[in-house]
């Protein structure tokens, strides 16, 4: 949505304001990462199911009802979840969930549960996504790129991190950031294909047909299949 | 029927209740029953980025970086080796890059495709960063956005948006305030709020901290 019209003003939140603006976005993201950690789906995937949600859901959900659209998507895509187990959910208070109750049977990955003595180490450790690679690294600082049309080129209508507002623009790689997993293919479970990644930086004025200020200037982080030399 | 079990094209979410609270309750219930989550962990990680992980780690390694020019110039080279020194390099900050802002250049952050954000520096982004409005209009209108925050540029003053379309995470360092020569450590870290470190604000002048109680 990078460049889209018709967005109101951005209400700022004061800086002492609450981390958590209700209880259930709090609990929305700690479910989320805790399934993370079942190893069932990448980070890629991850967002790829938010980008999948239908337009209406899309427009209508609040970001963690995203969050929390796309992971029952996932869980059931995946495997781990039927949809008979989310429509039996019990959403009931006082069938809450910290109440301790064993599971009625034992979930082939439960062996794989996060434990709240490793959450520190998980999130301390994090997922580092570079990686070594064997494609050549073919830019320099300061050369000139142009940027292909803003698609997933191995799976039609595929996930890409080329936004739409970057397509087909002319910049200058700024610097380097080694091999990355690229996104277009790790999300659709095609494996990590690690291609070097730049940060490449345009004009205000290659981007938008009114610049607000000729010397103003967008970095954007791109893989190299996004790029082409000028 | 709109959530018919069998309807193999609605989405499985569907299926859930639609209010979010029940939504997530629901979710959190069923994971937990089958022995798929522990709610003892979903506590900790909340505990973690309400109490433990949030602006003021982001605020001390750019206080830092005002006193001590070495730190500063490793800071700026590579961060990730400086970072992981200061065991802040964990989860949304596995590769993080520092931009420094100048009398000539104001550096602002935003994720247009989501909302990838320094985690180990900054904590969970405040709902505004975001927002559709946000994501859409940094990148096209900058000036504007940064108005909204109480911020104006002069024209001379270039602004470069950072678009965090990868696993780069990027952290402003402000410029240091005049007037705050041989403050302590403690001090400067006052001075330097969220948004100065996203690029929607700038840090705070020694007034501005003298208001909220900041001391020599």
């Amino acid at each position: 949505m990078g460049g889209r019209y018709g967005d109101g003003q951005i209400e700022p939140d004061a800086e002492d304001a609450p981390v958590f603006s209700e209880d259930w976005h709090a609990r929305a993201l700690a479910v989320t990462l805790a399934c993370g950690s079942l190893g069932q789906w990448n980070i890629d995937m991850s967002r790829h199911a938010r980008e999948r949600l239908s337009p209406v859901d899309y427009t209508r959900f609040s970001y963690y009802e995203k969050w929390m659209a796309a992971l029952a998507n996932l869980l059931v895509e995946q495997g781990v979840l039927s949809r008979e187990d989310l429509r039996d959910a019990p959403g009931i208070v006082s069938e809450g969930a910290s109440e301790g109750e064993p599971p009625a049977k034992a979930h082939p990955l439960s062996p794989r549960r996060l434990a709240a003595h490793k959450v520190a180490g998980v999130l301390a450790t994090g997922g580092p996504a570079d990686r070594a690679s064997a494609v050549e690294v073919r830019f320099q600082p300061g050369d000139r790129v142009r940027t292909r049309r803003s698609a997933n080129t191995l799976v039609d209508g595929g996930h890409t991190r080329l936004p739409t507002y970057a397509s087909a623009a002319q910049g200058v790689i700024l610097r380097q950031h080694g091999s990355h997993v690229l996104p277009d293919c790790n999300a659709h479970s095609l494996g990590e294909a690690p291609e070097p990644l730049y940060a490449v930086v345009f004009k205000a004025g290659a981007l938008w047909p009114h610049a607000e200020h000729p010397g103003d200037e967008v970095v954007l982080d791109l893989w190299q299949s996004y790029l082409e030399p000028v | 029927m709109p959530h018919d079990i069998d309807d193999p094209h609605s989405q499985p979410h569907s299926h859930l209740p639609s209010d979010p609270v029940l939504r997530v309750r629901a979710l959190e219930t069923i994971l937990t029953r089958k022995g798929l989550i522990d709610p003892a962990a979903l506590d900790e990680i909340i505990d973690t980025y309400e109490n433990h992980i949030g602006p003021q780690n982001g605020a001390r390694v750019v206080a830092r970086a005002w006193a001590e020019p070495e730190f500063r110039a490793a800071l700026l080279t590579d961060a990730d080796t400086v970072l992981a020194e200061l065991d802040l390099n964990g989860r949304q900050g596995e590769h993080v890059v520092v931009v420094e802002n100048t009398p000539a250049r104001h550096n602002m952050v935003v994720c247009t495709l989501c909302s990838c954000y320094p985690w180990p520096l900054l904590g969970i982004p405040p709902g505004w960063y975001k927002s559709d409005a946000y994501r859409a209009r940094a990148v096209r209108e900058p000036r504007k956005v940064l108005a909204e925050f109480g911020v104006t540029l002069p024209a001379e003053v270039a602004v470069r948006v950072w678009d965090s379309t990868a696993e780069v995470r990027y952290l402003v360092l402000p410029m240091r305030p005049a007037g705050t020569e041989g403050w302590s450590l403690e001090a400067l870290e006052r001075l330097v709020s969220r948004d100065s470190m996203i690029g929607t604000g700038l840090a705070l002048q020694p007034d501005d901290a003298a208001a909220r109680g900041a001391q020599r």
